[in-house]
């Protein structure tokens, strides 16, 4: 029996338009491109040109820091073009693709007999290495530094976030073949959540399972690794999405890097929500074309509404997507005395508002405003209701807005991702933008201690 | 209302830094967001946001402090009418009336200062208006006598917006309890026009309301003659319902009561600072009863006064208060217990609410780094263990 660890902290919002249990076709796209900024905290080296061909699997660009961790081409094709921004920072290598897909064969391996550093390597080589991230910092990884353990969340409880079971539906052996393979690496944790019942979960093999019975944001990956064994200064751990896990299966069983997921197109703003099969570094048009209620006033968000980016039609699903979501955008809203009347169509934790007495099976639609001025931090204990994690989240953002580093680490910040604030984020009515703090106070750290 | 949108966006640009009413622009902004809730949407993390913000906050403790407020209007009229032997003949109608005639200019200066200050501040620094005065503006005129002269409570405000507040950085930002500070700078500055006995009852008629009273006429609050050692004549009952001289708005025990239910049922104010100052308090002063230090009934310590109202309304503010949950219980507590401490065994002041809550104020940092210290040390402990 696995352990489970009761969450009582969390919330969960409970939006409209979840993605059905259906899947539509997305079909196939000219173009693909892979968006170094999918893989937080890496600076790219690109190592193509355009006019060069791939194949799937070849390295696009390579980690500048550590050029062993390369980033393989979702496609094969002719690289079309290398876009790059401001001050030359890459923004997206793109690639032609070809109409019969040519492979790199890294060859199967038995992962039985394989040892942590094989694995390593054949992820190395294979340019998948990349999709592992680690905490402290919450950033892409390198192999440099062993990790003490490596966590895997396989519960995804954001709202309108993608079923990872419905994902993982025919992907069990490669899913299994992933643990095992970091299992080789270092000591690996599950984390799955209480209603998830698929067996390849709840019985996976070299891995501990530990069942986490919450709400919101009991899947994030941070919030198990506090739970379980918080993350000490000096340390690293690997966070790995259970999607890379089935990638990183599908290597040592197929010899192919193969980047088919399953994403969740969902949100208000989508008829029929549901979902498609994609490749990472398809266009997000292909996903949401025909789909969409509105043209205007939309925010087409890739990722979740928590933790996801504002993107357009023509941004790519990232390394990490799970679900595109969209939302109405709330900038044509004129909404009279809000601060006083009903507003029985928001969500609130506060009683102030009545949502209290709607229940939890009503749905909101929520837009982008923000609803309110950014203030001081004036209400407390706010952070505290949504934060099942042993921080004081309040003084920790104190501390990163006051740039007093000794106090970040004493206050547990090598313990946190962005993401885990999200929901506070949400319930704040100061209107801080806490995941812009909080990986401000990573990124200085990052570069203090580098 | 688009008729309403119109002409605010019509207007708009004469407030951008460029118009010609550029110095009104906080003013503007704090109308306009008043009206209308901005639809400005995020640009970073999340992308979407709980409905509540401070002005939701700070409108429903406003809302929560009405009854207070309506009863303290009744019953300045009810102490004027008593006070002259007219009870008989006077209306429910005419005493209201007339204690709101006689508070409503105190609600006005208190605001027009007070707001007055932020205004200008906000629009000097550049930022928004800040709600936080929408609170302290409407508690200020309830913690303080009738018979305090409109001239020292402007002083007073402004003293406490600018010396509390806004030298800190504003609404968030401040150690000391805004309204607090005004009360005790009054005290402090003018001990004749907040204290004593001849500051509780209204002497005066206004419109041809109320009654002229003698200048020789005195009326201690029952705390004050406890402190004089004399034994207060008011009932059990008077005391809860709150028919009995004092600051206008902390007599009724009722009409707060309602006030803490609206608090603690949106959530607003902690239950746990609330709870523990009456636990600290109760505790306290059974002691001195049964150490025979005081004359009266311990729970008459906990309904006489500005215990409730300091409880209720001033202990809970978020800003000055610890914010630790922990944190929470030994500060509601002590402040309970110095409550009382300073009522029994100081003989100078009869009330120590506003005192024990000050200086509560000041060591809610300490105590907040102390339980936050705790984590702390369990973090560097695991590193050392490792």
């Amino acid at each position: 029996m696995a352990n489970v660890i009761k969450l009582r902290k969390g919330l969960n919002i409970n939006l409209k338009g979840k993605a059905a249990r259906q899947k539509f076709s997305s079909g196939k796209c000219a173009q693909y491109a892979l968006v170094p900024d999918d893989f937080v905290g890496m600076t790219p080296k690109v190592v193509v040109r355009e006019g060069d061909t791939v194949k799937v699997g070849d390295a696009l660009f390579v980690n500048k820091k550590q050029t062993d961790v390369k980033f393989a081409s979702p496609v094969s094709g002719v690289v079309s073009a290398v876009v790059r921004g401001d001050r030359r920072k890459v923004l997206r290598v793109v690639v032609d693709a070809d109409k019969e897909q040519q492979y790199v064969d890294f060859g199967q391996k038995q992962v039985a007999s394989l040892d942590g550093d094989a694995v390593v390597k054949a992820l190395l080589d294979a340019g998948l290495f990349g999709y592992i991230n680690q905490l402290p910092y919450a950033v892409s990884t390198t192999p440099d530094q062993k990790p003490r353990a490596i966590f895997v969340s396989a519960l995804r409880d954001m709202p309108l976030a993608g079923d990872f079971e419905f994902e993982l539906e025919g992907n069990e052996r490669d899913f299994q073949t992933g643990l095992s393979a970091l299992a080789k690496v270092a000591k690996t944790y599950l984390g799955i959540g209480a209603q998830q019942t698929s067996a390849a979960l709840t019985g996976a093999k070299d891995v501990e399972v530990t069942v986490f019975d919450g709400a919101c944001p009991a899947g994030n990956v941070g919030v198990q690794v506090n739970n379980i064994a918080p993350v000490n200064k000096g340390e690293v751990v690997w966070t790995v999405d259970p999607t890379a896990v089935i990638f990183f299966g599908r290597l040592f069983n197929t010899g192919k890097v193969d980047l088919r997921r399953l994403v969740a197109v969902a949100g208000s703003e989508i008829n029929e929500p549901a979902y498609t099969e994609a490749l990472v570094g398809q266009p997000i048009s292909s996903l949401v074309e025909g789909k969409l209620a509105k043209t205007e006033h939309v925010r087409l968000i890739n990722g979740n509404p928590l933790t996801g980016r504002k993107c357009t039609t023509a941004d790519y699903v990232g390394g990490h997507t799970s679900e595109i979501t969209a939302i109405p955008e709330g900038d044509d809203v004129d909404e009279m005395l809000g601060w006083i009347l009903p507003r029985t169509n928001d969500f609130s934790v506060s009683r102030s508002y009545f949502s209290w007495l709607f229940g939890k099976k009503k749905e909101y639609s929520l837009d982008a405003r923000v609803k309110g001025g950014e203030r001081h931090m004036i209400m407390s204990g706010e952070y505290d209701k949504v934060l099942p994690m042993d921080i004081y989240g309040e003084y920790l953002i104190k501390a990163i807005i006051a740039g007093d580093i000794d106090r970040m680490e004493q206050l547990g910040i090598y313990e946190v991702a962005p993401e885990d604030f999200a929901l506070a984020e949400f319930v704040d009515s100061s209107k801080l933008e806490l995941q812009h703090i909080v990986r401000q106070g990573l990124d200085m750290l990052r570069k203090e201690n580098a | 209302m688009n008729f309403l949108r119109k002409y605010l966006n019509n207007v708009k640009p004469n407030f951008e830094p460029e118009g010609k009413l550029h110095a009104f622009r906080s003013l503007f902004d704090g109308f306009e967001t008043f009206l209308f809730v901005p639809n400005q949407t995020s640009k970073t993390g999340v992308n979407i946001h709980d409905a509540i913000d401070s002005k939701r906050i700070m409108s429903f403790v406003v809302i929560a402090l009405l009854p207070a407020l309506l009863f303290g209007m009744y019953n300045v009229g009810f102490q004027n009418y008593k006070a002259a032997g007219a009870l008989a003949d006077a209306s429910f109608f005419s005493m209201f009336l007339y204690g709101a005639l006689q508070v409503l200019p105190k609600i006005i200066v208190s605001y027009v200062v007070g707001l007055g200050i932020e205004f200008a501040w906000a629009q000097w620094k550049g930022e928004e208006i800040q709600e936080g005065f929408l609170v302290s503006g409407i508690i200020i005129p309830l913690i303080i006598p009738i018979g305090c002269p409109l001239w020292a409570l402007a002083i007073a405000v402004a003293f406490a917006v600018v010396i509390g507040k806004e030298i800190f950085g504003g609404t968030g930002m401040n150690i000391f309890n805004v309204a607090l500070i005004t009360r005790a700078f009054l005290f402090f500055s003018y001990p004749t026009k907040m204290s004593g006995d001849a500051v509780w009852v209204a002497n005066d008629t206004i419109f041809g309301l109320g009654n002229t009273l003698p200048d020789t006429f005195t009326c201690a609050t029952p705390l004050g003659e406890i402190a004089q050692g004399v034994a207060s004549n008011a009932s059990l009952a008077d005391m809860v319902f709150g028919f009995i001289p004092g600051s206008i708005g902390e007599t009724s025990v009722i009409a707060i009561a309602i006030g803490a239910v609206i608090l603690l049922w949106t959530g607003i104010a902690s239950w746990r600072t609330m709870f523990s100052v009456f636990v600290g308090g109760a505790v306290t002063a059974y002691i001195f009863e049964a150490l025979g230090m005081t004359h009266i009934a311990w729970y008459e310590h906990l309904v006489l006064g500005g215990f409730c109202f300091g409880a209720v309304f001033m202990a809970t503010d978020p800003v000055t208060s610890a914010r630790t949950q922990c944190g929470q219980y030994w500060y509601g507590a002590i402040i309970g217990v110095v409550a009382v401490i300073v009522r029994v065994m100081n003989p100078g002041y009869p009330e120590g609410m506003m005192l024990a809550i000050l200086f509560m104020n000041m060591f809610a940092p300490l105590i907040d780094y102390c339980v936050v210290q705790k984590n702390i040390s369990k973090r560097m402990k695991r590193l050392t263990n490792k």
